[in-house]
């Protein structure tokens, strides 16, 4: 990737103009000059799709539909996080028994998203693959392995939601259709199964040798006050933020940058900050099952972990989580008498944040009193984490600044990847670029 | 040693769904990569080599004016190119725009829209050139994309059938919810592929791969509205997922429904 030759103080532009193993369009652009980082770019120029307009004059109950096709790879985040807007809006309360499958669906998404993840696109980075092709071809165990926990992630959600990509089955107030115990009970052992599975995992990604490099983040994650964060909770930092979602857009800023189709977020009068699987393992550790605490045991991480290339031993730890919850809502659940709340339209305003796979994901609706939407505010995690990958570059480049162009290049992607930036969601396509002055 | 077919797998306006259907090939994925040459698919591999390619598949709709010079670039690379996907096929849902003042939208999204570059249309793949077949489906059945490929190796047509979700949920021997219950179902002009979801899970197919071949989508809109649907679900339902397909076109622009 890098197209000038290697002069002993190192300037130039570190270049990679269409970043692979990422979900989207994006590149990503680093200037050089006497060693020293000039400026550190990630455009992400996937086309803008405009969806928070596109959604005026729809009605309410066609938003999760809509809104699932922001992204193939997380289509129940947006549902989820869509149905709890409205919901919060009209004051439904749902059903426990359709608080347990959301739960079961969203882990679910979990373990699909955190698998492919890890597998497909980051591992390879770690083992010094350029894909998963090449990487199972060396450690077939693992690829089988891996592959048939993402396969089970995929049939959870098939069972509840009818296909694991944009599954049809949630609606505001519950879901159209809920399953028969009866159609849970099969995945039980396997569920067990792939908890074996999975802590075995996490042992071999933590053989993994990992940069040195730590920084001074603020994490901010959902925190429910007895669980794991996915559906509800408030929103906390380790710098002392604790809001409901309500008030999400009175303490975030979302700043248009010219480089970008996605927005940064910053936490106003602060900085950026860090949402996603580490920001939830810092923030939640205490709320993992013992199992999943096992885990993080078994792969070395520890709270705090401030090396953002550990992320992807928080994903082994929370896929462990993820299968764990969806084992226990399986067996805690039984079929509830309507599969969804009944309730009246009226015009109304709600908010809500849930956790998707890459971190918080916030929404707002506004509808009229027929319930047609008047206003949408859609703020995926990849946008909130843009301006901290820029931030962590600018740190990290300076530390490998000895390597080959070439290797400094790969180091940055792999640097990038760490947050599994979806650009698709972010508006999508990563481009590495380094340029020499 | 064998040639292997080289595949390309591109990327336009999208969520990146209908090809996050082939790592959804669990069971199939790493023979598949032997069978063929996976020579361009970005979103798997940092692998990326040039065409020309045996087969080119295309995800999304073209929004750019990059995107819509790059499709010609493609299309001269690939001997076989197939759209796949609502986006690819027929615009997707993010061609609602093409109904509206996409500059006053731009506006309402960004805070500075003047560092925005888009086409006021978002437009499927045929619209920009030829194409050879085009799978449907938002996302596409990854059964039905793997069967392409097969064929295409195979050097035979797909078995993609162009009958309508009804035969589908026949089958499956369900109730049918639009006669029994009333409920609005675009399944009699909707092209079978996804299984019958909807129906299968309580509720009216809302269309998503598009229309049947043989089906008329005008006269399912004014069954609807007879049915007591108003007229104005009954277009919101025809301009989805596939707004820009010519017959959900027609039936959201017919007589008396705008």
């Amino acid at each position: 990737m890098s197209d000038a030759t290697e002069p002993r103080k190192k300037s130039g532009t570190i270049k990679v103009d269409y970043m692979a193993r990422v979900e989207g369009e994006a590149s990503l652009l680093i200037k050089l000059k006497a060693d020293r980082v000039q400026d550190v770019k990630l455009k992400i120029f996937e086309p803008p799709r405009l969806f928070e307009a596109l959604l005026h004059g729809r009605h309410f109950t066609e938003v999760p539909d809509i809104t699932s096709r922001i992204c193939g790879i997380c289509p129940v985040a947006y549902q989820m996080t869509a149905v709890h807007s409205i919901e919060r809006a009209l004051g439904i309360t749902i059903d426990p028994m359709v608080r347990l499958l959301r739960r079961m669906l969203y882990a679910a998404e979990w373990i699909e998203s955190h698998v492919l993840h890890i597998y497909m696109l980051h591992a390879p980075d770690f083992l010094g693959y350029r894909d998963f092709v090449e990487l199972a071809k060396d450690y077939p165990k693992e690829a089988t392995e891996a592959l048939r926990l993402k396969k089970l992630g995929n049939r959870i959600m098939a069972i509840l939601g009818g296909r694991e990509i944009h599954p049809v089955s949630v609606t505001v107030g519950g879901f159209h259709k809920t399953p028969s115990k009866a159609d849970l009970l099969p995945l039980v052992e396997e569920l067990k199964a792939a908890l074996d599975i999975a802590l075995a995992k996490a042992k071999f990604l933590g053989g993994f040798e990992f940069p040195d490099f730590e920084q001074a983040y603020e994490f901010v994650a959902l925190s429910h006050p007895s669980e794991y964060p996915l559906n509800e909770g408030r929103l906390v930092s380790n710098r002392g933020l604790n809001i409901d979602a309500s008030q999400y857009e009175d303490r975030f800023v979302e700043q248009h940058v010219k480089h970008s189709h996605a927005l940064h977020s910053i936490i106003r009068g602060r900085d950026s900050y860090q949402v996603g699987p580490l920001a939830r393992f810092n923030l939640n550790y205490s709320k993992l099952p013992e199992v999943a605490q096992q885990a993080a045991d078994i792969c070395g991480l520890r709270v705090p972990c401030l090396n953002p290339f550990k992320s992807i031993l928080a994903r082994a730890v929370e896929t462990v989580f993820a299968l764990d919850e969806a084992l226990r809502a399986i067996q805690a659940y039984e079929p509830p008498p309507a599969p969804k709340a009944s309730y009246e339209v009226r015009a109304a305003t709600g908010q809500a944040i849930t956790e998707a796979p890459r971190g918080i994901q916030y929404n707002r609706y506004s509808f009229d009193d027929k319930g047609m939407i008047l206003s949408a505010r859609i703020v995926p995690p990849t946008s909130q984490n843009q301006k901290r990958i820029e931030d962590d570059l600018r740190a990290f480049v300076p530390s490998i600044i000895e390597q080959p162009m070439e290797e400094l290049t790969r180091r940055c992607e792999q640097a990038v990847r760490n947050y599994d930036p979806c650009i698709s969601c972010a508006t999508h396509f990563l481009k590495v670029k380094m340029e020499r002055e | 040693m064998k040639h292997k077919h080289r595949i390309g797998v591109f990327k336009f306006a999208s969520c990146d769904g209908c090809q996050l259907s082939l790592l959804d090939l669990e069971d199939e994925l790493v023979a598949l990569a032997g069978a063929v040459d996976i020579a361009f698919f970005p979103e798997m591999s940092s692998n990326m080599r040039s065409g020309p390619y045996e087969i080119g598949l295309v995800e999304g709709s073209v929004t750019t004016h990059q995107d819509a010079a790059r499709i010609h670039q493609i299309r001269k690379q690939c001997q076989n190119l197939v759209a796949i996907g609502a986006c690819a096929t027929a615009g997707g849902i993010q061609a609602l725009r093409n109904w509206s003042d996409t500059q006053q939208w731009v506006n309402q999204v960004y805070a500075h829209p003047e560092y925005i570059q888009t086409l006021s249309m978002s437009t499927p793949i045929s619209g920009h050139v030829p194409v050879d077949f085009e799978l449907r489906g938002c996302p596409v059945n990854k059964y039905q994309l793997l069967e392409l490929v097969s064929a295409a190796l195979a050097g035979r047509k797909p078995n993609i059938p162009t009958y309508s979700v009804c035969v589908e949920c026949k089958r499956r021997g369900n109730i049918c919810i639009a006669v029994a219950e009333g409920v609005g179902c675009l399944g009699p002009a909707t092209q079978a592929g996804c299984g019958a979801l909807c129906p299968t899970y309580s509720r009216g197919c809302y269309g998503c791969f598009g229309p049947a071949e043989s089906a008329s989508s005008t006269i399912l809109a004014e069954l609807l509205i007879a049915q007591g649907h108003p007229s104005d679900e009954v277009v919101r339902a025809f301009r989805s997922y596939n707004a820009c397909a010519w017959p959900f076109r027609q039936a959201a622009e017919g007589k008396g429904l705008t």
